[in-house]
């Protein structure tokens, strides 16, 4: 569904991807794992077209997406929930919401909120308030929703354990399954590896802009070099 | 519904009536005081606050403004003026609220595009134009002023989006003193553009600008009213103002509840954001400055039409930073609010200052001389004339403008009230 190959991005100077690829097939959840400054985010940024390759190609089902503007990434059915949450915290929940329908004119959309609320009926108690005034935890699941919102074939999710409580991203990890499985392709983004590979179906591990290892998730977290890096021994 | 709920609405319906007719006996019976003026214009904000139905609150405003209002500036010709400015204010304050307050890009130059408005039918409603266009077609007929209308609302879009184009890659500060410059650059064009053709007349000004045609003069003549031009131009004016703030209102409403106003807030709350949630950022942008701009300009042709005369000096700088002011004193972002600071801030230059000072002057007149003890003796008539406070004009504004923006930051009407502060998340 999602190939990318050999991409090149730069902040000004600064060579930030040194010529990633890799690959998601339908129905899959991938994840890429890698420290700080690894290009994790840049990755899913030039995907969703807020960062511009130098070079290297990004696909979608066939179709060039590097070069378009987000907005039409979007239409094409990719949704990125960014890192951070990044909700809009002085609209309501039901107004992130519908801000997450936005590239969509069609009708469903009172059907794909109840979903969401399905998927996270916290949000529904909520709906009326101020994002901003949500918890931590509740932030990220709006923001998921928000993503949602916009009926994508392909699901970016950047950190979403970022600063929360076990429990909470223990929560957030078996809807992120539970949404897959509704055949909603998911690109994961983390740093909490365990928990990543053990919802992933394979992974990559980045390092200082290069992918240096791949595999399915159940043989990565048995590598040696990622027990050692990431998984703490 | 309770008893005690319709005795109280029954109240509340008396109260406003009794309080309406009152604040309009005040002013029928003094004409020159403008504390009866002021609280008759209090009374539009009781409206607005009572705890009465929707329709209820649209139909006393509707006798306030369509009424009332003209009916006291037939007994007093300066209150329409009043009435006239402010709402010329509030249909700049609520274009500049869409760009300032839904989008969130920072504005300073705004009059540029009332400027251009206003220069717009200036120089084709008077003969200025003969001076550069060949043949002897102006001013054009008192009609062509509905046309101006229409254009300046496209000549205000086009130009909006042109000042966009290149600078909306900008953000806060940045885009603050590009606008700021685009400002100052329009009216140094205004200014010098007198040669070597004579578009503007330079810092001259143009008059006599032409005045829209009183097409409705037999029709009252018809009725048997038999009004006086001088009377009837500041009616007429008048009418024409609320005409296009009522538009304004509702254009403005209808796009903070669709869509696009979904989008531009979400702009303004996180950009990378909205731009992951398929908004087209720079798109949407640029509407934002189109619409701001051209509510600006079409008000700028009335203004043209009503003053007769105008001259770059209506453009400054302060104007802008005015128009600003108006905006976050009443609330960023929201209509209610934009409204009211104009309101108020219209009225505190035009009425209550100069009404303090007015006050002062017959105090100093009356050579009444007080007796402070310990101080001795202090003739009244001894105040110099520095102490006036409408010469402390920029000074009070100042004031209040530190106050409010300590003791509330939000507006006096911020957008939602229920609004709690969001945690730091953006």
């Amino acid at each position: 569904m999602l190939e990318v190959q050999d991409l090149h991005v730069y902040y000004d100077a600064i060579h930030a991807l040194k010529g990633i690829s890799f690959s998601v097939a339908r129905g899959e959840i991938v994840t890429l794992l890698g420290a700080n400054g690894a290009g994790k985010t840049t990755t899913l940024k030039t995907v969703s077209g807020l960062l511009r390759p130098r070079r290297g190609s990004v696909g979608l089902a066939g179709q060039a997406l590097e070069g378009l503007e987000p907005h039409e990434i979007v239409r094409l059915g990719v949704a990125h929930v960014p890192e951070g949450r990044k909700i809009f915290p002085r609209l309501t929940v039901l107004e992130n919401l519908k801000t997450g329908a936005y590239s969509r004119r069609s009708g469903s959309i009172g059907e794909d909120m109840d979903h969401v609320f399905v998927l996270f009926p916290r949000l529904k108690e909520r709906s009326r308030q101020m994002a901003g005034t949500l918890s931590g935890g509740e932030q990220q699941m709006l923001a998921i929703g928000r993503g949602l919102m916009a009926r994508p074939k392909l699901l970016l999710l950047d950190e979403p354990s970022m600063g929360l409580a076990p429990i909470v991203v223990e929560q957030i990890f078996e809807t992120i399954q539970s949404i897959n499985r509704e055949g909603v392709t998911i690109l994961l983004v983390e740093q909490n590896a365990a928990i990543a590979l053990a919802v992933s179906h394979r992974g990559y591990v980045l390092e200082t802009g290069c992918t240096i290892l791949e595999g399915r998730s159940a043989d990565l977290i048995h590598n040696d070099l990622v027990r050692q890096a990431y998984l703490g021994g | 519904m309770k008893k005690g709920e319709r005795m109280k609405r029954w109240f509340v319906h008396i109260g406003l009536i009794g309080y309406i007719g009152l604040t309009c006996a005040l002013v029928f019976y003094f004409p020159q005081s403008v504390l009866a003026f002021l609280l008759f214009e209090a009374s539009l904000l009781l409206i607005y606050y009572a705890a009465l139905p929707r329709t209820t609150k649209l139909f006393f405003a509707a006798v306030a403004l369509v009424l009332l209002m003209p009916l006291l500036g037939i007994v007093n010709g300066y209150y329409l003026e009043v009435a006239i400015q402010v709402g010329i204010f509030v249909a700049l304050a609520l274009g500049l609220n869409i760009v300032v307050g839904f989008v969130g890009l920072l504005n300073l130059g705004f009059v540029a595009f009332y400027a251009i408005g206003a220069y717009l039918w200036a120089i084709f409603g008077s003969a200025h134009a003969n001076e550069f266009l060949p043949g002897a077609h102006f001013p054009l007929a008192p009609s062509w002023f509905f046309v101006f209308l229409f254009l300046s609302v496209l000549v205000g879009a086009l130009t909006g989006v042109l000042l966009g184009l290149p600078v909306l890659r900008l953000r806060g500060d940045y885009l603050a003193i590009v606008t700021l410059g685009f400002a100052e650059v329009v009216r140094a064009l205004v200014n010098n553009l007198d040669k070597p053709i004579n578009l503007t007349n330079g810092p001259k000004g143009i008059s006599p600008i032409r005045r829209p045609p009183l097409f409705f003069q037999p029709i009252l003549e018809l009725l048997g009213l038999k009004l006086d031009a001088a009377v009837l131009y500041p009616l007429y004016f008048y009418f024409l103002v609320l005409l296009m703030v009522l538009l304004v209102i509702l254009v403005a409403r209808r796009l903070e509840g669709s869509p696009v106003g979904r989008a531009w807030k979400a702009i303004r709350e996180d950009e990378i954001a909205a731009a992951v949630m398929g908004i087209p950022v720079v798109r949407m942008k640029l509407l934002a400055f189109a619409v701001g701009a051209s509510f600006a300009a079409a008000i700028g042709v009335l203004f043209a039409a009503k003053q007769v005369f105008i001259n770059p000096e209506s453009f400054t700088f302060m104007e802008s930073i005015g128009v600003l002011a108006m905006v976050i004193l009443g609330g960023m972002g929201s209509i209610p609010g934009a409204i009211l600071g104009a309101t108020a801030v219209t009225i505190l230059n035009l009425q209550l200052l100069k009404g303090l000072s007015l006050w002062l002057n017959t105090l100093r007149q009356s050579g009444i001389i007080l007796a402070l003890p310990l101080l001795g003796s202090f003739d009244l008539s001894q105040i110099p004339a520095q102490f006036e406070p409408a010469k402390y004009e920029r000074m009070v504004f100042g004031l209040i403008l530190i106050l409010m923006m300590i003791f509330r930051p939000q507006g006096i009407l911020p957008p939602r009230r229920s609004e709690v502060k969001s945690d730091g998340a953006a």
